[in-house]
Protein backbone atom coordinates (compact mmCIF):
# COMPACT_ATOMS: atom_id res chain seq x y z
CA UNK A 1 0.00 0.00 0.00
CA UNK A 2 1.68 3.15 -0.86
CA UNK A 3 1.58 6.45 0.41
CA UNK A 4 0.09 7.54 -3.09
CA UNK A 5 -2.65 5.09 -3.27
CA UNK A 6 -3.75 5.84 0.31
CA UNK A 7 -3.86 9.21 -0.34
CA UNK A 8 -6.52 8.95 -3.12
CA UNK A 9 -8.45 6.61 -0.94
CA UNK A 10 -8.44 9.08 1.83
CA UNK A 11 -9.43 12.16 -0.52
CA UNK A 12 -12.25 9.67 -2.36
CA UNK A 13 -13.84 8.58 1.10
CA UNK A 14 -13.95 11.84 2.68
CA UNK A 15 -15.17 13.74 -0.53
CA UNK A 16 -18.04 11.00 -0.19
CA UNK A 17 -19.02 11.54 3.39
CA UNK A 18 -18.86 15.53 3.19
CA UNK A 19 -21.04 15.45 0.11
CA UNK A 20 -23.29 13.07 1.25
CA UNK A 21 -23.99 13.56 4.80
CA UNK A 22 -22.73 17.09 5.48
CA UNK A 23 -23.68 18.91 2.30
CA UNK A 24 -20.32 20.54 2.36
CA UNK A 25 -17.60 20.20 -1.01
CA UNK A 26 -14.19 20.54 0.96
CA UNK A 27 -10.86 21.01 -1.17
CA UNK A 28 -8.01 18.87 -1.51
CA UNK A 29 -4.60 19.94 0.50
CA UNK A 30 -1.55 18.36 -0.91
CA UNK A 31 -0.94 14.67 1.45
CA UNK A 32 2.33 14.66 3.10
CA UNK A 33 4.30 11.81 5.18
CA UNK A 34 4.63 12.67 8.85
CA UNK A 35 6.78 10.38 11.17
CA UNK A 36 5.06 11.40 13.98
CA UNK A 37 1.03 10.84 15.18
CA UNK A 38 -1.41 13.63 14.83
CA UNK A 39 -1.36 15.97 17.87
CA UNK A 40 -3.48 19.23 16.79
CA UNK A 41 -2.39 21.81 19.63
CA UNK A 42 -6.06 22.45 20.13
CA UNK A 43 -9.01 21.03 18.83
CA UNK A 44 -10.37 17.45 18.26
CA UNK A 45 -9.02 13.93 17.33
CA UNK A 46 -11.25 10.98 16.35
CA UNK A 47 -9.39 8.22 16.13
CA UNK A 48 -10.72 4.30 14.88
CA UNK A 49 -8.47 1.78 14.99
CA UNK A 50 -7.78 -1.21 12.24
CA UNK A 51 -6.58 -4.83 12.74
CA UNK A 52 -6.52 -7.85 10.41
CA UNK A 53 -4.07 -8.98 8.05
CA UNK A 54 -2.70 -4.95 7.92
CA UNK A 55 -3.18 -3.16 11.44
CA UNK A 56 -3.15 0.95 12.06
CA UNK A 57 -5.04 3.70 13.17
CA UNK A 58 -6.72 6.30 11.44
CA UNK A 59 -7.67 10.04 12.55
CA UNK A 60 -9.56 12.83 12.29
CA UNK A 61 -8.27 16.58 13.55
CA UNK A 62 -9.38 19.52 13.31
CA UNK A 63 -10.25 22.98 15.36
CA UNK A 64 -13.17 23.21 17.99
CA UNK A 65 -15.04 26.01 15.59
CA UNK A 66 -14.50 23.28 12.39
CA UNK A 67 -16.14 20.82 14.40
CA UNK A 68 -19.17 22.62 15.99
CA UNK A 69 -19.77 23.53 11.89
CA UNK A 70 -19.52 20.08 10.63
CA UNK A 71 -21.87 18.99 13.33
CA UNK A 72 -24.37 21.49 12.33
CA UNK A 73 -24.02 20.29 8.62
CA UNK A 74 -24.31 16.70 10.44
CA UNK A 75 -27.39 17.40 12.83
CA UNK A 76 -28.62 20.48 11.05
CA UNK A 77 -28.73 22.21 14.64
CA UNK A 78 -26.36 24.58 15.97
CA UNK A 79 -23.85 24.69 18.59
CA UNK A 80 -22.14 27.41 20.49
CA UNK A 81 -19.99 24.51 22.26
CA UNK A 82 -18.15 21.50 22.18
CA UNK A 83 -20.81 19.01 23.62
CA UNK A 84 -21.78 15.36 23.76
CA UNK A 85 -23.70 15.96 20.27
CA UNK A 86 -20.82 17.46 18.64
CA UNK A 87 -17.98 14.72 20.26
CA UNK A 88 -20.73 12.15 18.92
CA UNK A 89 -21.18 13.46 15.39
CA UNK A 90 -17.36 13.93 14.99
CA UNK A 91 -16.56 10.36 16.44
CA UNK A 92 -19.12 9.31 13.32
CA UNK A 93 -17.45 11.14 10.83
CA UNK A 94 -14.37 9.52 11.86
CA UNK A 95 -16.02 6.01 11.53
CA UNK A 96 -17.52 6.95 8.30
CA UNK A 97 -14.33 8.11 6.76
CA UNK A 98 -11.76 5.56 8.05
CA UNK A 99 -14.53 2.81 7.61
CA UNK A 100 -15.16 3.69 3.90
CA UNK A 101 -11.51 4.33 3.42
CA UNK A 102 -11.41 0.36 4.89
CA UNK A 103 -13.69 -0.79 2.87
CA UNK A 104 -11.60 0.47 -0.37
CA UNK A 105 -8.42 -0.90 1.33
CA UNK A 106 -9.82 -4.48 1.58
CA UNK A 107 -10.19 -5.39 -1.79
CA UNK A 108 -6.64 -5.05 -2.25
CA UNK A 109 -5.24 -5.76 1.63
CA UNK A 110 -8.05 -8.52 2.70
CA UNK A 111 -10.84 -7.82 4.96
CA UNK A 112 -9.63 -5.83 8.51
CA UNK A 113 -12.36 -5.08 11.93
CA UNK A 114 -12.83 -1.44 12.31
CA UNK A 115 -12.88 -0.56 15.91
CA UNK A 116 -15.17 1.72 17.73
CA UNK A 117 -14.47 5.40 17.04
CA UNK A 118 -12.59 7.35 20.31
CA UNK A 119 -12.83 11.29 20.24
CA UNK A 120 -10.49 13.51 22.18
CA UNK A 121 -10.99 16.99 22.88
CA UNK A 122 -9.20 19.81 24.69
CA UNK A 123 -5.88 21.98 24.55
CA UNK A 124 -2.50 21.35 24.38
CA UNK A 125 -2.74 17.39 23.63
CA UNK A 126 -0.25 15.15 22.65
CA UNK A 127 -0.96 12.17 20.44
CA UNK A 128 1.42 9.17 20.06
CA UNK A 129 2.06 5.64 18.43
CA UNK A 130 3.88 3.24 20.45
CA UNK A 131 4.04 1.53 16.40
CA UNK A 132 7.19 3.07 14.41
CA UNK A 133 5.31 3.99 11.30
CA UNK A 134 5.07 7.03 8.96
CA UNK A 135 1.61 8.50 8.69
CA UNK A 136 -0.20 9.04 5.75
CA UNK A 137 -1.65 13.01 6.42
CA UNK A 138 -4.34 14.07 3.83
CA UNK A 139 -5.60 17.55 4.38
CA UNK A 140 -8.71 19.25 3.46
CA UNK A 141 -9.39 23.07 3.19
CA UNK A 142 -12.96 23.53 4.51
CA UNK A 143 -13.76 27.37 4.00
CA UNK A 144 -11.24 29.40 6.02
CA UNK A 145 -10.50 25.64 8.40
CA UNK A 146 -8.53 22.66 7.81
CA UNK A 147 -9.16 19.68 8.55
CA UNK A 148 -6.84 16.60 8.25
CA UNK A 149 -6.68 12.84 8.27
CA UNK A 150 -4.01 10.99 8.80
CA UNK A 151 -3.85 6.91 8.69
CA UNK A 152 -0.71 4.87 9.58
CA UNK A 153 -1.43 1.18 8.39
CA UNK A 154 1.21 -1.85 8.36
CA UNK A 155 0.96 -5.31 7.65
CA UNK A 156 0.69 -7.10 10.82
CA UNK A 157 3.84 -9.09 10.90
CA UNK A 158 5.66 -5.91 10.97
CA UNK A 159 4.63 -4.63 14.23
CA UNK A 160 7.10 -5.62 16.86
CA UNK A 161 3.98 -3.92 19.25
CA UNK A 162 0.37 -4.00 18.24
CA UNK A 163 -0.77 -0.75 17.24
CA UNK A 164 -1.92 1.47 19.89
CA UNK A 165 -2.10 4.99 21.24
CA UNK A 166 -1.16 6.45 24.28
CA UNK A 167 -2.72 9.80 24.49
CA UNK A 168 -1.73 12.25 27.03
CA UNK A 169 -4.31 14.76 27.44
CA UNK A 170 -3.24 18.09 29.12
CA UNK A 171 -5.83 21.04 29.25
CA UNK A 172 -4.54 23.86 29.92
CA UNK A 173 -7.01 26.08 32.00
CA UNK A 174 -5.73 29.41 31.00
CA UNK B 1 -50.27 3.15 7.68
CA UNK B 2 -47.83 4.37 10.29
CA UNK B 3 -44.57 2.03 11.12
CA UNK B 4 -42.96 1.76 14.04
CA UNK B 5 -38.95 1.33 13.42
CA UNK B 6 -36.49 0.35 15.92
CA UNK B 7 -33.43 2.16 14.97
CA UNK B 8 -29.74 0.44 16.44
CA UNK B 9 -26.58 2.52 16.72
CA UNK B 10 -24.19 3.82 19.16
CA UNK B 11 -24.11 6.51 17.86
CA UNK B 12 -26.94 9.43 19.04
CA UNK B 13 -26.31 11.30 15.95
CA UNK B 14 -27.02 8.84 13.35
CA UNK B 15 -30.28 7.53 15.11
CA UNK B 16 -31.50 11.39 15.14
CA UNK B 17 -30.00 11.45 10.91
CA UNK B 18 -32.18 7.98 10.09
CA UNK B 19 -35.03 9.22 11.82
CA UNK B 20 -34.66 12.53 9.74
CA UNK B 21 -34.12 10.27 6.23
CA UNK B 22 -37.06 8.25 6.87
CA UNK B 23 -39.11 10.98 7.16
CA UNK B 24 -37.97 13.04 4.47
CA UNK B 25 -38.10 9.48 2.32
CA UNK B 26 -41.83 9.89 3.38
CA UNK B 27 -41.94 6.94 5.28
CA UNK B 28 -44.94 6.96 7.35
CA UNK B 29 -43.69 7.51 10.97
CA UNK B 30 -45.89 5.73 13.60
CA UNK B 31 -43.19 5.42 17.00
CA UNK B 32 -39.35 5.26 16.52
CA UNK B 33 -37.69 3.65 19.33
CA UNK B 34 -34.24 4.03 19.96
CA UNK B 35 -31.06 1.95 21.18
CA UNK B 36 -27.51 2.08 21.57
CA UNK B 37 -26.20 -1.63 21.19
CA UNK B 38 -28.50 -5.03 20.17
CA UNK B 39 -28.73 -5.87 24.23
CA UNK B 40 -30.29 -2.84 24.26
CA UNK B 41 -32.26 -3.20 21.16
CA UNK B 42 -33.56 -6.72 22.49
CA UNK B 43 -34.47 -5.07 25.86
CA UNK B 44 -36.62 -2.36 23.60
CA UNK B 45 -38.34 -5.12 21.83
CA UNK B 46 -39.75 -6.94 24.70
CA UNK B 47 -41.40 -3.86 25.21
CA UNK B 48 -42.62 -2.36 22.38
CA UNK B 49 -43.41 -4.02 18.63
CA UNK B 50 -41.74 -2.41 15.68
CA UNK B 51 -42.56 -3.16 12.08
CA UNK B 52 -39.17 -2.37 11.12
CA UNK B 53 -35.39 -2.91 12.27
CA UNK B 54 -32.63 -0.48 11.25
CA UNK B 55 -29.18 -1.64 12.65
CA UNK B 56 -25.24 -1.01 12.98
CA UNK B 57 -23.08 -3.70 12.96
CA UNK B 58 -20.36 -2.29 14.39
CA UNK B 59 -21.38 -1.28 18.21
CA UNK B 60 -20.34 -2.09 22.00
CA UNK B 61 -22.05 -4.80 24.23
CA UNK B 62 -23.56 -6.75 21.48
CA UNK B 63 -22.79 -5.83 17.30
CA UNK B 64 -25.31 -5.72 14.83
CA UNK B 65 -24.79 -9.13 13.52
CA UNK B 66 -25.25 -10.76 16.91
CA UNK B 67 -28.75 -8.84 17.20
CA UNK B 68 -29.87 -9.86 13.97
CA UNK B 69 -28.93 -13.40 14.81
CA UNK B 70 -30.57 -13.15 18.29
CA UNK B 71 -33.79 -11.74 16.32
CA UNK B 72 -34.07 -14.33 13.46
CA UNK B 73 -33.50 -16.89 16.68
CA UNK B 74 -36.70 -15.61 18.23
CA UNK B 75 -39.95 -16.94 16.46
CA UNK B 76 -41.99 -13.69 17.54
CA UNK B 77 -39.10 -11.23 16.26
CA UNK B 78 -38.39 -12.97 13.18
CA UNK B 79 -40.71 -11.56 10.36
CA UNK B 80 -40.06 -8.50 11.69
CA UNK B 81 -37.73 -6.77 8.26
CA UNK B 82 -34.19 -5.92 9.46
CA UNK B 83 -32.17 -3.63 7.47
CA UNK B 84 -28.17 -2.75 8.09
CA UNK B 85 -27.27 0.79 7.85
CA UNK B 86 -23.17 0.68 8.44
CA UNK B 87 -19.70 1.41 7.41
CA UNK B 88 -19.03 -1.75 7.17
CA UNK B 89 -18.99 -2.33 3.04
CA UNK B 90 -17.05 -5.11 2.67
CA UNK B 91 -18.44 -8.27 0.67
CA UNK B 92 -17.92 -10.50 3.46
CA UNK B 93 -19.90 -8.39 6.06
CA UNK B 94 -22.55 -7.86 3.18
CA UNK B 95 -22.78 -11.93 2.77
CA UNK B 96 -22.59 -12.37 6.72
CA UNK B 97 -25.90 -10.04 6.86
CA UNK B 98 -27.71 -11.66 3.94
CA UNK B 99 -27.19 -15.17 5.22
CA UNK B 100 -28.58 -14.14 8.29
CA UNK B 101 -31.54 -12.95 7.56
CA UNK B 102 -30.98 -9.42 6.72
CA UNK B 103 -33.09 -7.92 3.94
CA UNK B 104 -31.16 -5.16 3.01
CA UNK B 105 -27.99 -3.13 3.64
CA UNK B 106 -27.20 0.33 3.02
CA UNK B 107 -23.49 1.69 3.82
CA UNK B 108 -22.84 4.99 5.46
CA UNK B 109 -22.82 7.94 4.08
CA UNK B 110 -26.49 7.13 2.70
CA UNK B 111 -28.82 9.44 1.23
CA UNK B 112 -32.72 9.50 2.01
CA UNK B 113 -32.92 8.22 -1.28
CA UNK B 114 -31.05 4.96 -0.50
CA UNK B 115 -33.36 4.56 2.31
CA UNK B 116 -36.32 5.08 0.19
CA UNK B 117 -35.38 2.80 -2.15
CA UNK B 118 -33.86 -0.13 0.31
CA UNK B 119 -37.83 0.02 1.92
CA UNK B 120 -39.51 -0.12 -1.27
CA UNK B 121 -41.49 -3.20 -1.19
CA UNK B 122 -41.05 -3.37 2.73
CA UNK B 123 -43.57 -0.50 3.35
Amino acid sequence: MTHEKLSEMIQQATHDVFSTMLGIEVENGEPFIDEAAPSPAEGLLALVGLAGGWAGTGTIACSSSLARHLSSQLLMQDFQHVDEEVLDAMAEVANMIIGNVKTLIEDEIGPMGLSIPTVIYGRNFTARSVARSQWTVVPFRCGEETLHVHMCLVPSKETSVTHRHSAVLSLDNS
Amino acid sequence: MPIDVLIVDDSAAIRKILQRVLLQAEVPLGQVVEAGDGVEALERLKETKVGLILSDINMPNMDGLALLSAVKADDALKPIPFIMVTTEGGSSKVMEAVNLGAIGYVKKPFTAEQIKDKLAGII
